[in-house]
């Protein structure tokens, strides 16, 4: 008997006691908890923007057309020459903040990204109740090691994007639950030297969070 | 309102006074209480220590001695909390079904002493007074498992002249435990010291809980620190009055014609 | 001490009560547990207050987890089918050896002699770095606290925080003293120490081809792995190598995707008190482009279907890692983790370690009475397992398993005859009214200072009080107090 034939049968014998014609969905799963939110549109942004800024990134709300010079003055702050971004992010936005924009593609080694001073991206959508952001695999976003390896990290968010709740993200995002995502609520940290939170250990260590507002002409 | 007194073995052979004081405080009010002698122990002991055939033998001997009463009040938390989490549980796995429908209708008609007095009787103010700054260790069964939530500071709030001092991490268990005081001393040891660190803090004259094995341990190692503090059950201070003060300890009040 | 081979419990260890002793002298060590597990308390407590439908959670966690306990084998079936379409490799490995070899010839087939981990309870469970070592491969911890226990050849003592018990000028220590290229000016304050920790494992991981991790849960209708971290070693080593070996228990298993909208509220506010841990991956099998190409899930045993089969205990299957048990438990709190013995120290520890592994030895049948049953841990358990239900339940079963070998006779006989005198009108009757003014007498005013034997562990801090003269059911008798309006009493 193989493993898997030994280990199913065990655990069909320990289960013997689960009457036989009782149905996964017999047993009963009450979903009471909050699902939704009862914050308006502009609440849930202005709650958003706090819970991310909670975390210690940095939050900048903007109109669209302010995009590019916050950019530049962020590149600026923190002394950048690099940026990646990813394919299908908007060239227009990076184009005059004053960086060298570096495509990935053909794809950079961990080392070139290592080199990089930093990467800019979008975003699947934000959640306001715990100051998320949801990247996935895509245009905009590109592949996890672009936002994971430079050492600061801008993320372009449209006010539009964000959801209240985790009920409502892990719904939105459910029709991407083929493709990688990664889930970043503030920058990286610590707590395991005497349950002292330290900042910034192997993800970027900076997180700038550009809330744009969503343009009534798009 | 027919109402036995289960006064557990614990109170029986270490603390009858608690046992004392309460007959007081219900007779007091007008409630008069029962004692089936047929009672012994809830089985607790022995279930916690890992020998439930021994204290299903007790269970049956329960069920029998309260049989017939529309409440039976305890002024042991431990032992309100043993009848309601496990004496269900113990019946079931005998199969016996007379002696889970005795069990099933008996369980909810068993009540710790604050819960009779302000969710039966509706009574906070029981005519208590002591005038003595006092401070209540909540035994973690009444908290947690019973949810007792704040009845007896509202019970000793209420009487004239006491004045009740918060104790600080009230909710930190004590480290009695049943057998876990002997079979693991060094850290029920470590346990108790915390809780007697912080009684002794409060500066109150008298420590007060909900359940004596509590007291067992915490007034062993107060006593072993210091002693200056008088230590009881709760019940014992709300027996207390201005006009028999402490009397109950020899002999019951008489019972006071009214309600109930 | 050192890590040692050996599924679960190390090699070595102490039964509960001498093993605290041990560590309860460590007074440095109790002060950093004490205000370590009071603060991350108050920081939980913070963060659940904020939810108005926190209980609603925790039940849906429960339920969520039963109906999938209750049905596992349909869930494996449909996680490994799910997987396997996704492009994963599935092996299943009965126990920790079978899964340690199952690894390394993962590993060895690539001709890599050092590999990148994530933090995982699972793989220390196994024991597999050891076992990679021994065949000559290196498994580098790189979630830091696991980076200092592997460096200090110490153990873990906590589910999160596993170098809880180390404090910071311990740790700058050990990196001096085993971190390649350590400058001489590093100081012990915390972001120096992490800081360093990020420049020697940036380098491991650009260069890692293999990497092994966990899962926090394994989605059975989609074959979504979930790694839930704080540093982003995870990221790391899920992302660069070109190999992922994650190792699972065969418990991971949830049901639907939506299913995590409830775990991803409840672990990050149960573990370490935050709305939301700094990053969560999400990963179906291989996405051309991105991360490892090459992806293979081991699904473990290793005594869990031996959990299963109890209808009481099973329900420690339920633990999502989350270590809310261990922050708010009085014994852990002044024993810390290593007491306990085992991978899995704490109230879940007392409950799933003597589930895995039966009670053949001292160490598991010590270990469900290592409490006071105050209940705190049920409180915060976010998939409400009922832990103190357990410990009752397992510790009926080491006191059958010593009545089936003979041991502690003198406890079942002092049991037996305490149940038996309770249990006989007279004799009850007859033992108080004998017994008590005997005792009354030899204690005196000042009671008992000093007890022998078992009795010993009591008066060690606490004396006996003076018992009364008389019992409550004499007074009682003497009083002449007939209840009900002159109804005779039964």
């Amino acid at each position: 008997m193989s493993a898997r034939e030994s280990i199913l049968a065990r655990v069909r014998a320990a289960l013997a006691d689960v009457p036989a014609q009782e149905t996964p969905q017999a047993v009963a799963v009450s979903r009471d908890y909050r699902r939704r939110s009862d914050l308006t549109p502009q609440q849930v942004v202005d709650l958003f923007a706090e819970t991310v800024a909670d975390y210690g990134a940095t939050v900048h709300r903007v109109r669209s057309a302010d995009l590019t010079a916050t950019l530049a003055g962020i590149c600026h702050q923190h002394r950048l020459r690099t940026l990646v971004a990813p394919a299908g992010f908007p060239e227009q936005v990076v184009t005059g903040a004053g960086v060298v924009l570096m495509r990935d593609g053909p794809p950079m080694s961990a080392t070139s990204l290592d080199r990089a001073d930093g990467v800019i991206t979008t975003a699947a959508l934000g959640v306001a109740e715990t100051g998320t952001i949801a990247l996935v695999t895509g245009p905009g976003m590109g592949r996890r090691a672009l936002s994971l390896v430079p050492d600061v990290h801008v993320c372009v968010v449209r006010d539009d994007q964000v959801v209240a709740t985790v009920p409502e993200a892990i719904d939105a995002l459910s029709g991407s639950a083929t493709e990688p995502i990664t889930l970043v609520s503030g920058g990286s940290a610590t707590s395991d030297i005497e349950l002292v939170r330290v900042e910034g250990v192997h993800g970027p260590r900076v997180l700038h969070v550009i809330l744009v507002q969503a343009d009534p002409d798009g | 309102m027919r109402v036995a007194l289960f006064i557990t073995c614990v109170n029986d052979a270490m603390f009858p006074d608690t046992g004392k004081a309460t007959v007081a405080i219900l007779r007091r009010l007008g409630q008069d209480v029962a004692f089936p002698m047929a009672q012994s122990c809830c089985g607790q002991p022995h279930f916690n220590a890992g020998y439930p055939t021994e204290a299903l033998a007790l269970l049956r001997r329960f069920v029998r001695a309260f049989d017939g009463y529309d409440v039976v009040v305890s002024p042991s938390a431990s032992c309100v909390s043993m009848v309601h989490e496990n004496h269900t549980r113990l019946a079931a796995v005998t199969g016996d079904a007379a002696l889970q429908a005795d069990v099933a209708a008996l369980v909810p008609r068993v009540l710790e002493l604050s819960q009779l007095l302000i969710d039966v009787m509706g009574v906070e103010d029981v005519g208590a007074y002591f005038p003595h700054p006092v401070t209540y260790h909540p035994a973690c069964h009444g908290l947690r498992s019973l949810g007792l939530g704040d009845r007896y500071p509202r019970l000793l709030a209420a009487t004239e002249g006491l004045s009740l001092i918060d104790l600080p991490d009230a909710q930190e268990c004590c480290g009695f435990g049943g057998t876990f005081a002997v079979k693991n001393a060094d850290t029920s040891s470590a346990m108790v010291q915390t809780k007697v660190d912080n009684i002794l803090a409060t500066g109150a004259q008298v420590m007060a809980t909900s359940d004596n094995s509590c007291l067992l341990n915490i007034a062993g190692a107060l006593v072993r620190r210091t002693g200056a503090m008088r230590t009881m059950h709760a019940a014992e201070i709300l027996a207390t009055t201005r006009a028999s003060g402490e009397s109950w300890r020899t002999s019951a009040p008489a019972l006071a014609r009214s309600s109930a | 001490m050192s890590a040692a081979t050996g599924p679960v419990v190390w090699a070595g260890s102490k039964p509960f009560p001498k093993a605290a002793r041990t560590q309860l002298a460590k007074a440095e060590q109790r002060a950093t547990l004490n205000r370590v597990t009071h603060q991350i308390r108050r920081k939980r407590a913070a963060v659940v207050a904020e939810r108005d439908d926190w209980e609603e959670l925790r039940r849906a966690g429960e339920q969520i987890k039963n109906r999938v306990l209750r049905h596992l084998d349909t869930y494996l079936e449909q996680a490994e089918r799910s997987l396997v379409a996704a492009g994963v490799t599935v092996h299943w490995a009965s126990d920790a050896d079978h899964a340690n070899r199952i690894v390394h010839a993962l590993v060895k087939e690539t001709g890599e002699t050092e590999i990148v981990k994530i933090k995982s309870m699972v793989t220390a469970e196994i024991g597999l770095n050891e076992f990679l070592a021994k065949r000559g491969i290196t498994a580098v911890e790189t979630d830091l606290a696991e980076l200092i226990v592997q460096m200090a050849d110490d153990l873990p003592s906590h589910i999160v925080v596993p170098a809880i018990h180390r404090n910071r000028r311990e740790i700058r220590d050990i990196f001096a003293e085993h971190m390649p290229g350590v400058p001489s000016t590093l100081t012990d304050e915390p972001r120096d120490l992490a800081g360093q920790a990020r420049r020697h494992l940036r380098k491991k991981f650009l260069r890692a081809k293999v990497a092994v991790s966990g899962a926090n849960f394994v989605v059975a209708e989609t074959g979504t792995l979930c790694i839930v971290e704080s540093e982003g070693n995870g990221r790391m080593c899920l992302t660069l190598p070109e190999r992922l070996i994650s190792v699972v228990g065969i418990e991971k298993v949830i049901s639907t995707f939506a299913d995590l909208e409830v775990f991803l509220q409840l672990l990050p506010r149960s573990s370490t008190g935050e709305r939301m841990n700094p990053y969560t991956s999400l990963w179906t099998g291989v996405t051309p482009g991105d991360g490892p190409a090459d992806l293979h899930v081991v699904f473990l045993d290793n005594g869990r279907t031996q959990a299963l089969a109890d209808p009481v205990g099973r329900q420690a299957l339920r633990c999502i890692r989350c270590s809310a048990c261990l922050n708010s438990c009085p014994v852990y709190e002044r024993t810390g983790g290593h007491a306990y013995g085992s991978v899995y120290p704490g109230p879940i520890g007392a409950i799933l370690t003597p589930q895995l592994r039966g009670m053949d030895d001292a160490v598991d049948r010590a270990l469900p009475f290592a409490s006071s049953l105050c209940g705190a841990c049920y409180e915060v358990c976010p998939v409400r397992i009922n832990i103190p239900e357990v410990l009752t339940h397992l510790r009926a079963r080491a006191v059958e398993h010593d009545r089936e070998h003979g041991r502690h006779r003198l406890e079942r006989m002092v049991f037996r005859a305490v149940a038996n005198g309770f249990d006989d009108d007279e004799r009850y009757a007859r033992g108080l009214s004998l017994g008590l003014p005997l005792a009354h007498r030899l204690a005196g005013r000042d009671g008992i200072h000093r007890l022998p034997f078992a009795g010993a562990g009591w008066t060690q801090s606490r004396d006996v009080l003076q018992p009364p003269s008389q019992s409550f059911r004499a007074w009682w008798a003497e009083q002449g107090l007939d209840a009900f309006d002159g109804e005779a009493a039964r």
